[in-house]
Parts: C-alpha cells; structure tokens; sequence
C-alpha cells in the first residue's frame, strides 16, 4: 500500500465519522462551534498517531489475552500526558475542551485502529494511518461543527455575521447535532465515497 | 505475532506496561506541574485586573476569599472570589465591587457550562457588559424571567440564574465587609453560610 493511500484512506474512505461511524460521543458533543471540533480533531489526532506507533511497537511482545489492558494503558498515558501539556501550556483550549479530553481514552476510533490496524502493521505504516484517520476526523469535526456553527449561532469560525441576532439555536444542542450529522453523511457518501 | 498467554507473560508484559506509564506520568506531572499552577495564577491576577479599577496595592483575606485593592491609602474596590452552582457543574467567578457597592464588573475563572449555550456566558457581550456599573441599589438583581433586571443569555437561564447568584454572594460578603468595617462588629464570620470551594471539576463526566 503506497504512502499516500494510507493517509487518503483515513480521509475518505475509512473517514471514522462519515464512514465507519466511529466516536460517535465526542463527535456530536464538542462540535458546536467550528473551533471546538477543530481542536478536539487534533486532540484526538495527536493521541492516535502517538498510541499507533507504540502499539505498533509493542504489539509483537503483548500476549493476546491482554492485549486490550495493555492497548487501553497505553492510550490513557497518551490521553494523560495530552491533558497535562494542554493544561500547562494552552490553558484557554484546555478550558473549552477540558472535559472531552479524558473521554478519548474511551473514543472507539482509538482503540480501533489499534485493534485493526496497528498491531498488524509496522511502526511506519500505523503511523501514517494514524495521521489520514486522525485527519479524517478532524476534517470530519471542523465541517460538522462550522455548520452547526453557521446554523446555531450565525458565526463561523467565531466570526459573528448575523450580528447580534440569535441563530437557529436546535443546531447548537443535540438535536441538531444528529440532524446535521445525518446530512453531510448522506452528501459525503453521494459525493466522495463512490470516487 | 503475539507472544503465548501464559501467566508469567501476561504478569510481565501488563506490568511493565504499566510500570512505564506511570513512570512517564509521573514525570510529565512533575514537569508540568508548575506551568499548570502559573497558568492559573496569572488567570486570577489577569481576572482580577479585569474586574477592578487601577489600583498599586492588593491584599488577600484567606478568610472571605476577597481582594482590597488600594490605590495609595484609598481603597478603589473589593475582588471576591465567588461561586454557584450552574448547569454543568460549579461556575466560579471573580466579582469586583467598589466602596460605594456598585459592581465595577464581573469575570468569570471556571465553569462547566454547554458549549454555544451556558458557555456564552464568558464571550456574549450583551450580557458580560450590563456586569459593568450593575448598581444593586437601583436595579433587582435576577433574570428577567424571574422579574429582575438581569438579561439572561439566550437559551441559558440557569447558567444566567446561576451567575447573578454567585454576584449576590459576593454583595452578601460586600456588605459584612462595609458593616464590619462600618460597625466594627467583631462576630463577624467572612463568607458565613457561601460554600467557596477552590477545586475546580476534574471529573465532570457527561456522556
């Protein structure tokens, strides 16, 4: 598999939200502005390609029976370390973000590339498959969350051009997070999926 | 592929899984540990600032969890640290009052509120800005909705509700300042019945 594929791949299609449906919870929760889904994607990101490369690493000395323990400690150090570095050194993200980073541990995009592709794979490969899965998703929550943005709350980007008036305030809360994810998921898959 | 599941494996290979997080951890704790306590440091001061006139001087009453914020001998105002409970778990703020009980303006330091929604409550605009010069004198201090002069935020009356609460604590503690400084009660219990924790939520887990 060419270089370029693997990360391809993680964008369109094996794209974790759109296509495999995967970490549903934090998708539907942290995207109600633009910048919160763009920072929880590269949270999420920055968490996948580091977990892929030490599993990958570490996978062929990890007995079966426990290799879900194992994947699991090593994700939530990830996760740990993320939030520590987060809290000290971008206090203001940490803020909007602080309670969804704890929750990637348990986000199944994680654990699933591990699961499915990086303990198959080399240190390379699941690297790059973390970037294209870890993109796809960010790529995944940015649109997701500038359209309910647009929608909800009439900004983009925290740029506010209904002036002063309220958006279509459903868009913001969950509701409207199951409507709009329902209908980039049918464009996406008329659009992008076939090519 | 995997290595065979017997017990000394799996023992061997899960604990210095864990042995080497926990390392890793600990370090990073201990690296960050500072930076961690300075970002919320400079928070408060920065919050403070924000909610009180220019002043040279600043003192801290560990008691009732209040800044007096001289200027040369002139007290310009009091910063009380304050807290209610919101939508999302404890909202904490930083409400600045001057000598003559109008608040100077308000901030906010944590909170756990909906994003889009309750959050607004540190970005709108509308509703930040009536903080500004609230005199409790003239205006009722509660939501509209509630028959007061407050202007909730859109969609987000609790958290509203829950922010002109934590502001009426902090006139509360304002005005056992004035009368035990006024009256030189000395039974005078800073803070008596507000419940002022300092933690802030670290295992809000709403999913």
């Amino acid at each position: 598999m060419s270089k370029f594929k693997l990360i391809t791949d993680g964008l369109v299609k094996n794209n974790p939200t759109f296509v495999l449906l995967l970490g549903m919870c934090p998708t539907l929760a942290t995207t109600t502005s633009a910048i919160n889904g763009l920072s929880m994607g590269l949270a999420t990101l920055f968490v996948l390609v580091l977990s892929n490369i030490a599993i990958s690493a570490i996978a062929p000395v990890v007995p079966d029976k426990v290799h879900i323990p194992v994947y699991i400690v090593v994700i939530a150090t990830f996760v740990t370390l993320l939030q520590l570095l987060m809290q000290a050194y971008t206090p203001a993200i940490y803020e909007t973000l602080g309670l969804f980073i704890p929750l990637i541990v348990v986000n199944c995009i994680v654990l699933g590339r591990a699961e499915a592709f990086a303990n198959k794979h080399g240190v390379g490969e699941s690297a790059l498959d973390g970037i294209g899965v870890g993109l796809g998703f960010t790529c995944s929550l940015t649109v997701l969350g500038l359209v309910r943005e647009i929608l909800g709350s009439g900004s983009a980007f925290g740029w506010n051009f209904i002036g002063g008036h309220d958006g279509m305030l459903a868009f913001v809360m969950a509701p409207g997070a199951f409507l709009c994810l329902g209908y980039l998921m049918v464009l996406f898959n008329k659009f992008l999926k076939k090519n | 592929m995997a290595a065979k599941s017997n017990l000394t494996n799996m023992v061997l290979v899960l604990g210095l899984t864990c042995l080497f997080a926990s390392a890793l951890l600990g370090g990073a704790y201990a690296l960050t540990k500072e930076p961690i306590q300075a970002a919320a440091v400079a928070k408060t001061q920065q919050a403070i600032a924000q909610v009180l006139p220019h002043f040279t001087d600043l003192s801290y009453d560990a008691e009732g969890k209040f800044y007096t914020a001289t200027d040369g001998d002139a007290v310009v105002g009091y910063a009380f640290e304050t807290m209610a409970v919101g939508f999302g778990g404890p909202l904490e703020m930083i409400v600045g009052v001057t000598p003559d009980g109008v608040i100077y303006n308000t901030a906010v330091l944590s909170h756990a509120e909906t994003p889009g929604l309750g959050a607004k409550c540190t970005s709108d605009a509308k509703f930040m800005d009536q903080w500004r010069g609230f005199n409790p004198s003239v205006k009722k201090l509660s939501v509209t909705k509630d028959g007061g002069d407050v202007d909730a935020i859109t969609a987000s009356t609790i958290t509203s509700r829950a922010y002109t609460q934590a502001v009426a604590v902090a006139l509360e503690v304002f005005a056992q300042v004035q009368s035990g400084e006024g009256l030189q009660e000395p039974d005078f219990v800073p803070g008596g019945e507000i419940e002022v924790t300092n933690e802030t939520d670290g295992g809000q887990d709403n999913e």
